[in-house]
């Protein structure tokens, strides 16, 4: 329990920095949302300075930070100019849709590669293996934008897919089930970007490490006590080698987010990406830095997530938290 | 195939795709910003040998296109009218490397223009924007990796060489830049950068953005050799000779650190010139008139782009020979370094 509780406090330190970085950052910019403003010649001088106290941007910065933690405490995240609103709201609802996507590709992203893996480790430096190998090699050289790009040409060119959005026009009026099947085609192309984006590192991986494994003299016993092939990959070489891979899982959540934003912007899914390239272009600041707190919040969830995994497979972890 | 004979072939390929880029202006029939704001959108045109008539011409030619009759998008050749292609001609002026001014081209011809690869909105030539574009990609990928590297050796060999609390500061923000998904972190900082600024500001502004970004590995894996470099027997007893700290580091600890540095290099460098490339694909980085690959593909933002030019696509295909170049001189370097590593083992550890 006390390594839970170590990494807990070690996520909570580093989203604070991570916020107090982002802060920084933004208070040297040059120019705010207000600079427009003073260029027109309708808007009086006063009513911008009147603005800027409104939203206390003539404050200093550590009272700003202040101000602006009191409303990440209030579920808040600050407010924002371009939509006159408080910024957490408008992040719920973009999170939720990014959410979707990401937990969607990840799951199947290590669905796949988990089996593919260890196949491939078992017929090392076989046929198989080799063109798999290859497989990934080609999907690696892909960056991820020219995936989406092509995944979206071929939609536009079989209309097989709808090209973007999250439902169809008049997804209202649908039955539960119709629903859901108009949000999972919608989903489709995405998450095909996404997993595939991911897909090549982690088969690498899981071959790489398993295959480690495969050689270690207590797999070669069980075989030669006749355990089936199967279980012995399946079970025994996949526990042993299942370390690296669950750090791994934390590292693949932050390729996903940073994956998911740019397929987001292209396939016009209207997750945190398209909101905050809008609010970078109209220099909406407060929504940028809770985007960007958000999917630290959500990389650091993961990562505790894999550290739960690992204090649960591990069983060195176990004992040495427990001995201290 | 042996890892230095694997090395090589990769260096030799990436060399050559490297100078092709270079030389642009030679390999690029047009100036990439000329219009001909008459011929938008003309899919590209086929270089022939053989005419219409079936005769064999040794001298290869093409067909201008027009409109066919009776339609506004599709296009046909106009065999009436045979225009030859001329080797090694002279046309737009342009800086050869940079640095040589001439006119000299590998191809081109007099009168109509020539589209291999189609043309763009304005009637620019698609193949020669290309080429240049990949000029501002490959250098901002190039300047970014020097930039990351320099900050990650200096931060790793500072964390590394002096320890105690200057290593455990320089680690702690290493994990918070590491933490961060990559592309939320550009985006933040670019975020807090001026946005209307002149093509040549807009691009150093990427390029430090690119640069900023990626020193934390880097700089972690300098560290580790640092720490087990400096406890080696031959800089113990160079120190107790009464080297400074500086000869330890330049003379002794940096060369040690070249071959991590160098395989970091082979795969930050094609990260970087995506980094590059997906700012200005979302209008964040290198602005119009100047191309570079990301700014290419922003045209296919709009539908009928994406659906009816096909040829708007091909620059998402010309980095893809550069990626392979790159992944594969990063695993040659990473088989090198193994190599090496088994090699000292069988000779300190003959077990």
């Amino acid at each position: 329990m006390r390594y839970l509780l170590r990494r807990t406090l070690h996520a909570v330190f580093l989203l604070f920095g991570v916020s107090l970085l982002t802060f920084l950052f933004s208070a040297l910019a040059p120019g705010n949302y207000f600079d427009e403003m003073r260029l027109n010649p309708q808007i009086s001088r006063e009513a911008v300075s009147a603005l800027r106290a409104q939203y206390q941007l003539d404050r200093p910065l550590p009272i700003r930070y202040a101000h602006w933690l009191n409303a990440v405490a209030h579920g808040e995240f600050g407010f924002s100019f371009a939509y006159n609103g408080p910024v957490g709201p408008l992040l719920w609802v973009r999170a939720r849709n990014t959410l979707l996507l990401t937990v969607t590709a990840t799951l199947l992203a290590w669905l796949l590669a988990l089996p593919l893996g260890i196949w491939s480790a078992a017929r090392f430096g076989q046929i198989p293996d080799r063109v798999l190998s290859s497989a990934t090699a080609a999907l690696l050289v892909i960056p991820d934008l020219v995936l989406a790009l092509g995944l979206l040409i071929l939609a536009v060119r079989t209309g097989w897919f709808p090209t973007g959005g999250l439902v169809s026009v008049g997804f209202e009026s649908l039955s539960p089930l119709q629903k859901l099947r108009d949000l999972a085609i919608h989903m489709i192309l995405p998450v095909i970007a996404l997993v595939l984006a991911a897909l090549p590192t982690l088969v690498r991986h899981v071959r790489a490490s398993v295959a480690e494994v495969l050689d270690a003299p207590f797999l070669r016993a069980a075989l030669g006590h006749g355990i089936p092939q199967r279980k012995l990959l399946y079970v025994y070489a996949l526990r042993a080698a299942a370390n690296p891979l669950i750090s791994l899982f934390g590292f693949s959540v932050g390729t996903l987010l940073s994956g998911s934003l740019l397929v987001e912007v292209v396939m016009s899914w209207p997750g945190l990406g398209p909101l905050l390239l809008e609010s970078i272009l109209a220099r909406d600041l407060y929504v940028v830095i809770g985007g960007v707190l958000l999917s630290m919040i959500f990389l650091v969830c993961g990562n505790l997530f894999a550290d739960v995994l690992l204090y649960w497979a591990d069983p060195r972890i176990r004992t040495a938290a427990s001995a201290k | 195939m042996t890892v230095p004979r694997k090395l090589t072939r990769w260096l030799i390929v990436l060399i050559a795709l490297h100078c092709v880029i270079a030389a642009a202006g030679f390999f690029a029939p047009y100036d990439p910003v000329e219009q001909d704001r008459g011929r938008p959108y003309l899919p590209p045109m086929r270089p022939h040998l053989i005419d219409a008539q079936s005769h064999f011409h040794l001298r290869p030619f093409f067909y201008p296109l027009r409109l066919r009759q009776g339609s506004f998008d599709q296009f046909e050749e106009d065999t009436a009218k045979a225009v030859p292609l001329h080797f090694f001609t002279r046309g737009a002026a342009y800086p050869f490397l940079g640095l040589v001014p001439t006119r000299l081209h590998l191809f081109g011809t007099t009168g109509d223009r020539i589209y291999l690869l189609g043309s763009d909105a304005y009637g620019r030539d698609q193949l020669s924007r290309i080429l240049y574009g990949g000029q501002v990609s490959l250098l901002a990928g190039l300047l970014g990796a020097g930039i990351t590297l320099s900050l990650g050796a200096l931060i790793g060999i500072t964390a590394g060489y002096y320890a105690g609390w200057r290593d455990e500061l320089l680690m702690r923000i290493a994990e918070l830049f590491l933490a961060l998904p990559w592309l939320y972190l550009l985006f933040a900082l670019r975020a807090f950068l001026p946005l209307a600024v002149s093509p040549l500001e807009a691009f150093l502004l990427v390029v430090i953005v690119i640069g900023m970004v990626g020193w934390a590995r880097p700089a972690r894996l300098v560290r580790g050799v640092v720490l087990s470099a400096k406890e080696r027997d031959f800089i113990r007893a160079a120190r107790g000779f009464g080297a400074s700290d500086f000869y330890l580091l330049r003379r002794h600890i940096l060369p040690e650190t070249a071959s991590v540095l160098l395989t970091q290099a082979a795969i930050l460098i094609p990260q970087f010139v995506l980094a590059e490339m997906t700012l200005s694909f979302l209008g964040l980085g290198v602005p119009e008139p100047m191309s570079s690959w990301g700014n290419l593909l922003a045209t296919l933002q709009q539908y009928s782009v994406l659906v009816s030019y096909w040829w708007m696509c091909l620059p998402a295909l010309a980095i893809v020979p550069f990626f392979l170049g790159y992944l594969g001189l990063a695993s040659a370097l990473q088989q090198r370094s193994a190599a090496y590593k088994i090699e000292e083992k069988s000779i300190w550890n003959p077990s």
